[in-house]
């Protein structure tokens, strides 16, 4: 690749931070009744994945830097605000901002220096959570910094899904920015299936920082979907695999519109005998620039790890490119890599009409199919929106 | 049901059909012959309209309709069904998925018609997706099966499938044309089962296998882009089977 060329794919978007406001973080805040939010509240969130009337979940609820709701019914689970369980358990200090230094860069920095929110959640030694955790931090003024700071902790033996929506209302030109970070730390065989939605108003600007530590055996399964036009969003989430045969999967999907500059990796170090992991991304470019990037570090022999990133081009003038990474650093590894990006076939689209299936339908079907094949798992409530935004893909033509 | 009157088409500007005139009854099949590259797939696609197939002269009229200038979806509507020679492979996109679309049928329905075109194992799977070369075929039968068209144009259902399987795609042509007399009668009997049928079919055949499973009506000869001979289907095989196509060209009784 020449050198020009390179410095493009880098091209960072600045943030000036100083444009937004900071908000307090309250000391004391009375807890909301989520029932009763208003009814186009819970539409926003119900968009980004998060059912406020979902009696079968747990939830957590953080409007710009005000944790508003957070309610566990499992034994064996425990949901807080960082701040509050910082205070509770002074030895939370060995593990918050330990994984993410604080100076990897001006965002983090930022986070760091200022009054920071966001959600606690631990899961007890062998419990094996039923209900899964929904998180809502939602963006509900304009012009306000939303600095998140999610502290999950899964002790040997445990498991448990969570679900984060992250959402805005209608922001206006001013738009907001949304700074995330989050640190993950997997037990000895234990398993955490951790869903994301951003679903963010055009105006909102994000830079989200997530590490995880997986011990021996320990599982970490990733799915992230961005569906709605973001300003722009930068974020390259890292897992370390330290303990043998540990495993870390990161599914992502990618919805790219005209104006949005999307910059979204994964990465996985494998750093213990046995380790494994599996990196597949999917974008769909209706206008805007994706870079999608995917990094594998193999740093002991005996180690696995594959990468994918497919993306689908619909309209001239949009733009992806592929950055896959593989680093082996010893031999008897066995790293993949594959890369492809290309426009919907026409001939594809003739067939299905060959059925009886008009062009919307039949754009949307392969739209739908591009993004779910090889995507194991998936979970069903991100399904339901992602075929509402594929129909409505299919519908404004290709 | 069908009419094809002066039709010319041409693919990126250059003509490849000329002049087709193509009548099919109700209820009738009729069988189309002719060598490789002499533009049978070319009239299927372009009976059902797909872009690359340009009309340039010419008219299609289907249950006296005019669709020439339709979008292919609607004339699917209308009661056409394809089955494809070389179908695409869609990654993520399964017969079920497809199968909502085709319209009139139960669960039951579709996995008994599953079953009997031994497809059971790929309903899940990409559609084509390494599929063989029978798997394709009896996938393809099993949407016109579920679509239940009026019109049905086949192009080479028995290529690449073993002498097993072509009992199985023959018997799947005669359903989808009505043929199957047990099966389709009510107990009528058959001088009304035949007034009652109306399943048409214009098949593309090489091997002319399936003239041993579905009684044809007529035979049509295509050579480089023109119909050179219209007659009993299974003299016109005959005659190409022993002397070859330049024998249907010396005769060409269309001139
Ligand atoms: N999409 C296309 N682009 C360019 N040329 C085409 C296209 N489709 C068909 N042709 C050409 O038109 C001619 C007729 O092709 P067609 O597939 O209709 O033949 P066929 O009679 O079905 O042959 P076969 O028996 O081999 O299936 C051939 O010369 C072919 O190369
Ligand atoms: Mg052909």
């Amino acid at each position: 690749m020449s050198k020009m060329r390179n410095n493009e794919v880098v091209e960072k978007k600045d943030i000036d931070l100083s444009q937004y406001k900071v908000e307090k973080v309250p000391e004391y805040i009375s807890e909301v009744d989520i029932k009763k939010l208003p009814e186009v509240e819970k539409s926003i969130l119900l968009h980004a994945g998060v059912d406020l009337e979902n009696d079968k979940a747990d939830t957590f609820l953080m409007k710009n830097q005000t944790v508003v709701h957070k309610a566990t019914r499992q034994s064996g689970v425990e949901l807080l605000d960082t701040n509050e369980a910082l205070a509770k358990y002074p030895e939370l200090k060995k593990l918050h901002w330990k994984l993410i230094d604080p100076n990897t860069d001006k965002y983090t920095k930022f986070v760091y220096d200022n009054p920071e929110s966001g959600y606690f959640i631990r899961v007890k030694k062998g419990t094996k959570a039923i209900f899964p955790i929904q998180s809502c931090l939602f963006l509900e003024t304009p012009s306000v910094v939303q600095n998140v700071h999610n502290l999950i902790i899964l002790e040997e033996n445990s498991s448990v899904e969570i679900l984060t929506g992250c959402t805005s209302k209608e922001l206006g030109k001013d738009g907001g920015a949304h700074l995330g970070i989050t640190e993950i730390y997997i037990g000895k065989n234990a398993s955490l299936t951790y869903s994301m939605v951003h679903n963010w108003h055009e105006s909102v600007r994000v830079r989200s920082r997530t590490a995880i530590y997986v011990e021996e055996n320990g599982t970490f399964i990733s799915n992230y979907v961005l569906l709605k036009k973001v300003k722009d969003i930068q974020m390259n989430p890292i897992a370390y695999l330290k303990g043998r045969a540990a495993r870390a999967r990161f599914n992502s999907i990618l919805l790219s519109y005209p104006g949005s500059f999307i910059d979204v990796g994964s990465r996985v170090v494998l750093d213990a005998p046995d380790t494994s992991s599996e990196i597949i991304s999917r974008v769909v470019n209706k206008g805007g620039k994706v870079i999608a990037r995917g990094l594998i570090s193999g740093n002991v022999s005996g180690v696995k790890g594959h990468l994918e990133c497919q993306g689908l081009i619909l309209e001239d003038g949009g733009e992806i490119y592929t950055i896959p990474q593989l680093n082996g650093l010893s031999p008897d590894i066995m790293l993949s890599h594959e890369a492809a990006v290309g426009k919907i076939a026409r001939e594809e689209v003739e067939y299905l009409m060959a059925r009886g299936i008009n062009e919307t339908d039949a754009v949307g079907l392969i739209i739908r199919g591009f993004l779910y094949e090889g995507l194991e798992n998936f979970p069903n409530v991100l399904k339901q929106e992602i075929d509402r935004i594929s129909d409505e893909l299919g519908a404004k033509g290709y | 049901m069908l009419e094809i009157k002066n039709l010319s088409i041409a693919i990126d500007g250059k003509e490849i059909l000329h002049n087709i005139n193509l009548r099919i009854e109700n209820g009738k099949v009729v069988i189309l012959f002719g060598p490789n590259g002499s533009g049978k797939t070319s009239l299927l696609m372009a009976i059902i309209g797909l872009g690359n197939y340009k009309i340039t002269s010419g008219k299609i009229i289907f249950k006296d309709r005019d669709i020439t200038n339709l979008p292919t979806h609607e004339r699917i509507k209308l009661g056409i069904g394809v089955m494809f020679q070389r179908p695409p492979t869609i990654k993520g996109v399964n017969i079920r998925d497809i199968a909502k679309f085709l319209g009139n049928y139960n669960e039951e329905e579709f996995r008994s018609l599953a079953k009997l075109l031994k497809v059971e194992h790929l309903l899940e799977r990409s559609i084509n997706m390494g599929f063989s070369g029978g798997e394709i075929k009896r996938t393809e039968l099993l949407q016109l099966l579920l679509q239940k068209p009026d019109l049905s144009l086949i192009d080479e259902p028995e290529s690449g499938v073993d002498v097993e399987n072509i009992n199985l795609v023959g018997e799947a042509i005669k359903k989808l044309l009505e043929k199957t007399y047990t099966a389709y009668s009510n107990n009528l009997p058959m001088k009304d089962h035949h007034k009652k049928r109306k399943s048409s079919g214009l098949i593309i055949t090489h091997t002319g296998l399936i003239l041993e499973h579905i009684p044809a009506d007529e035979g049509l000869v295509l050579v480089e882009g023109k119909i050179v001979c219209k007659g009993n289907p299974y003299e016109i095989f005959d005659t190409v089977k022993n002397k070859g196509f330049n024998e249907c060209l010396k005769c060409a009784i269309m001139k």
